[in-house]
């Protein structure tokens, strides 16, 4: 118990630190932390569904993307909450499509099906603006600062956070653990595999939808070109397989250090950026399967093993 | 202009059928899913425009090639990075996941490599570019010489497995891998050829494609996408269904882009995608297996 409360206290303690930080750090500084809050939720968020079903997702973006640009269409047009609640609604909605479409099917429909999602979403904008509307580009025009922006995207990140600890807690993290240890015996013990599987995916995908609406005031002028940046989906993976996607800490902890990486590579070797980043994926599911954690975890017991020997 | 869009189309849906063939031998055999290819595509398109501009290297010449070193760097690439995941994977579930993350990050070396050394732009050259007529529709020699060389290539790849003694042990391990060795077939050899063969169709896809139309070095996604949705609407495993996929979603794609907008090109692929996965998931062409 009192364990429990320490715990609570000092994740409290963390936070208000956390909220703090426009107070101490520049303009620099905290655009820095816009983007690791960012990650951070959608790191959190794609290990939410990705970890336990081991069904890959590089769809990110495309989630990200729709909330970014739901904000731009109708930023001028309706109040700021509604924008947030269209968003949501329009990212679920696709979210359920797409897991009702493939998650009936083996693992490799749904990767398959998420590889071009965010390309075919942006292609389907582009055309809808340029022949429909006329419009291709647009422009946000909302009264928030950067430091609006950090706290919306903190609370967001602890939200996500939270909700992954909260799944854990109940029978859906129950079910998942078992869907993830062994289907067959899931099914055979009664759990709903596709609805439990589509579920999980719809709250993902709008969490990922909640943090592309928050942080796009940001980039002032949007193009679906910007918005639907494969990158992000990339990144936001291979963060949350440095720390470990099956963890609830596991992403959240491998993106400050991604994010320091990246930050410094695309300021040294913009050109060789994409090379690296490649290079790193690939050491990473060599080096590090189950992430930073578990190897830390088993190196630990190991040495408490031979220390007891 | 229906027929010309029909031709077209057959054209363009050649050279889909063959990159999808190679990754059909790829996933079905080898059991790697590779997000890879379509940058093995893409790589022999810039090897065969970069041998005709600057050494005036026929792209025929180049198809002799460039196919031998995709087979080389696939069977380089199984070798130092696949076989040690699958003999690490405990299942079938865990060697996918980690091939399609392996892959992934392998996509974005070549990518990035072929961006350093080709920037960003869009490539063509001009090779065989004289009209000729059948049908009543005027067409590129350089389209008909694609069509025919990527159909014949995709016929003797089929011949030679449905038909010889090796072409029966590469079926063997697509079926079952773990029975496979009980009739005194190494698994491993097999995994390999298929993968390095995989490679080499790749490679010779992206020199036909380069005959006719403008690539660029980060073009390769949307070629494996399309040769992914092949596999899938073929059957997984299915060659014959693979070419006959293949050719339907050139045809497709092309009917879209001529009369409703260029821009929906992916989409179109996308709807077939779609249709596919909602009514007949195991294929137009395959049968139901688990």
């Amino acid at each position: 118990m009192t364990r429990t409360v320490l715990f609570a206290i000092a994740i409290l303690a963390g936070l208000a630190i956390l909220a703090l930080a426009p107070a101490f750090l520049g303009e620099y500084g905290l655009g820095f932390m816009v983007s690791l809050m960012s990650y951070v939720t959608l790191a959190t968020a794609w290990a939410m569904f990705s970890g336990p079903t081991r069904y890959i997702s590089l769809a990110t973006v495309a989630f990200f993307g729709i909330g970014a640009y739901t904000v731009a269409v109708f930023n001028e047009t309706l109040p700021y909450p509604f924008v947030l609640i269209v968003a949501i609604s329009i990212g679920a909605l696709l979210a359920t499509f797409v897991g009702f479409a493939t998650l009936r099917l083996a693992g490799v429909y749904f990767v398959i099906f998420s590889f071009g999602l965010a390309e075919l979403v942006r292609q389907l904008i582009t055309w809808f603006e340029v022949n429909i509307t006329g419009t291709l580009g647009r422009y946000i025009f909302l009264p928030f600062e950067t430091r609006h922006i950090y706290w919306q995207l903190l609370a967001l990140a602890a939200v996500t956070i939270g909700i992954g600890f909260w799944i854990r807690q109940t029978r859906l993290g129950l079910a998942l653990k078992v869907i993830g240890d062994d289907e067959l015996v899931a099914a055979h013990s009664g759990i709903a595999l596709a609805r439990t599987k589509v579920l999980l995916f719809v709250l993902s995908a709008s969490l990922m939808t909640l943090a592309g609406a928050i942080q796009s005031p940001r980039w002032v002028y949007i193009e679906p070109a910007i918005v639907f940046n494969p990158t992000i989906s990339f990144l936001t993976v291979i963060m949350a397989l440095l720390g470990g996607a099956t963890r609830l800490w596991g992403p959240a902890l491998g993106v400050i250090p991604l994010m320091i990486l990246f930050e410094w590579l695309s300021a040294s070797f913009p050109d060789h950026f994409s090379i690296f980043l490649g290079a790193m994926f690939i050491l990473i599911v060599f080096l590090l399967p189950k992430g930073v954690l578990s190897a830390v975890e088993t190196r630990l017991a190991r040495l408490k093993r031979e220390a007891n020997a | 202009m229906l027929i010309s869009t029909l031709m077209f189309g057959l054209v363009l849906g050649g050279t889909y059928a063959l990159v999808a063939l190679g990754l059909s031998m790829q996933y079905g055999i080898s059991r790697i899913m590779n997000l890879a290819h379509g940058e093995f595509m893409i790589a022999a398109a810039f090897c065969a425009y970069v041998l005709f501009d600057f050494a005036g290297l026929s792209p025929l010449v180049t198809l002799l090639i460039a196919p031998l070193i995709g087979f080389g760097l696939s069977w380089l690439i199984y070798t130092v990075m696949m076989h040690p995941l699958v003999k690490r994977a405990a299942n079938r579930g865990q060697l996918e996941a980690d091939s399609i993350l392996a892959t992934f990050g392998l996509l974005f070396i070549l990518q990035g490599i072929m961006l350093v050394v080709f920037g960003s732009d869009f490539t063509s050259y001009s090779y065989l570019n004289i009209p000729i007529d059948i049908f009543g529709v005027t067409i590129a020699v350089s389209r008909v010489v694609a069509f025919g060389l990527s159909l014949f290539l995709g016929l003797v790849l089929y011949v030679l497995i449905t038909r010889s003694r090796w072409g029966a042990t590469l079926r063997a391990v697509a079926l079952s891998p773990a029975s496979a060795p009980l009739v005194g077939i190494q698994v491993d050899k097999v995994a390999r050829q298929a993968f390095a063969i995989g490679g080499a169709l790749a490679a010779s896809g992206g020199v036909l494609v380069s005959m006719f139309v403008t690539f660029s070095a980060t073009g390769g996604v949307v070629f494996t996408m399309k040769a992914l949705i092949v596999v899938i609407m073929g059957g997984v495993g299915n060659l014959l269904g693979a070419l006959i996929a293949g050719l339907a979603l050139g045809v497709i794609e092309t009917f879209v882009t001529s009369y409703f907008d260029p821009g929906l090109s992916l989409a179109s692929t996308y709807l077939l995608f779609i249709i596919v996965l909602l009514w007949r998931p195991q294929g137009l062409f395959g049968s139901v297996r688990s």
